[in-house]
This record gives C-alpha cells, sequence and structure tokens, in this order.
C-alpha cells in the first residue's frame, strides 16, 4: 500500500507492518495506526509515521545508544493490552524532540514507546515516577557513547 | 463541571467501574485512592499535560531539521 509520509514523500507499505496504537497517543488520540520507517543511511533513528497523517510522524531512537542503564517495569495493564509474553517481544523506543543544533535536542525518557513486534501493538508509556525527564539531554551523551565504544 | 462534597473514607463511583476514594487529608494535599480496570489509565494531570506537549513539539520539526541527523550514527 502507498501512503504519503512527511520526510520520505510517498513510499510503499506492507499492510503487515502497520503498528496499531489502540488508545492513539497523547496530543493525537485519533491516530492509531503508525509505521516505523528506516532513515536511510543512519541506523540510529527511525520515523514513526501516522499511517493516515501525512504530517504527523515522530523521529525516535532506541534509549540505550544514549542512556545505557535506562530501565523501567511494565506493569500488567500494558503487558495485557500489548498481548505481551516474553521480554523479547519487546522493543522500546524514545520519542526525540530535534533543537536548532543537535546537542540541544532531547529524549523523552518519561514517556517510551512500547512496541510489541509479534502482535504489532504499540503504546506510549508514561512513567509513574520521576526517575526520568521527558526532555533529557540527547548531549553528551553521544560524545561519550563513542568515545567509550 | 460536576462538583460533589466528600469526607474522609466517602469515596465517588464513576460508572459501573471506577471508584474514588478520599484516604488523607492534611493542609493543602488529599491522598486519592482510585480503583479501575488495568485498561484505565490514570496519570497525574500535570504529567500528562507535559507528554501531550513534548508530542507536539517532537511532530512538529521542520524538515530541514533532519539534516542535523546525518554523521550520528553512533553504534
Amino acid at each position: 500500500m502507498n501512503i504519503q509520509t512527511k520526510y520520505f514523500g510517498e513510499m510503499v507499505v506492507d499492510d503487515s507492518n502497520i503498528i496499531q496504537f489502540p488508545g492513539g497517543v497523547p496530543g493525537f488520540v485519533e491516530e492509531k495506526e503508525f509505521v516505523l520507517l528506516d532513515f536511510p543511511g543512519n541506523s540510529v533513528f527511525q520515523v514513526l509515521q501516522s499511517f493516515k497523517t501525512e504530517n504527523l510522524a515522530f523521529i525516535v531512537t532506541i534509549p540505550y545508544h544514549f542512556y545505557r542503564e535506562y530501565s523501567f517495569d511494565l506493569d500488567d495493564s500494558i503487558q495485557e493490552s500489548l498481548q505481551i509474553e516474553t521480554e523479547s517481544d519487546v522493543t522500546v523506543f524514545s520519542i526525540v524532540t530535534l533543537a536548532n543544533t543537535f546537542e540541544k535536542s532531547t529524549l523523552n525518557l518519561k514517556a517510551p514507546v512500547i512496541i510489541n513486534s509479534k502482535s504489532k501493538l504499540g503504546k506510549q508509556y508514561i512513567l509513574n515516577n520521576d526517575d526520568y525527564p521527558s526532555k533529557a539531554k540527547i548531549w553528551p551523551t553521544v560524545a561519550s557513547g563513542v568515545k567509550g565504544e | 463541571m460536576l462538583v460533589l462534597t466528600r469526607k474522609k473514607n466517602e469515596a465517588i463511583q464513576i460508572g459501573d467501574e471506577i471508584e474514588i476514594t478520599v484516604l488523607e487529608m492534611e493542609g493543602d494535599q488529599i491522598k486519592l485512592g482510585i480503583a479501575a480496570p488495568k485498561s484505565v489509565d490514570i496519570y497525574r494531570k500535570e504529567i500528562y499535560l507535559d507528554i501531550q506537549q513534548q508530542n507536539n513539539e517532537a511532530a512538529n520539526i521542520s524538515k530541514d531539521l533532519l539534516e542535523l541527523l546525518k554523521d550520528k550514527n553512533i553504534t
């Protein structure tokens, strides 16, 4: 199926790649279907593109690239609603808010996007504790990450 | 907005499945107990608003900013 995307123009998307977000995401509760798109030549970031709304797309990343110690529990309710059976069903993404320089850009660690790649169900999971901010610096963890590896 | 007055340990029933109980009052703080089905998400309002706003910001990135991500392959 062809869809219009915010960053890459028209693309062909296989129906089996559509991820259902039954409750939408905060701020966009009517948006219930997304697809994950790769950035050509960039393995760190991906785009979570709305299936029906061309202009709605989030830049996402695996937060562990930047915060290796990042961890939280998934409560029963999300395990049930996303039909999570084992840990390996789950991929955790963080939404990136790009600022006018990369260094000022932030990651939302407070509300990770949880996707069950098996059931193709997703949800933005708001942590009910104050362990992580919604605007965590992407920098300087990038620099130290590079040096550390 | 419906306004109801409750005392300590009194509750409010919303629909068949949601119950909110006033557990404790101390100064300007009130402790509420909420019993609801697992499918109902419950958040502190200011946190929900923060995430909404953060999502709005993240969704409103101009296309040129994508240039910033070039050469940011860190793995």
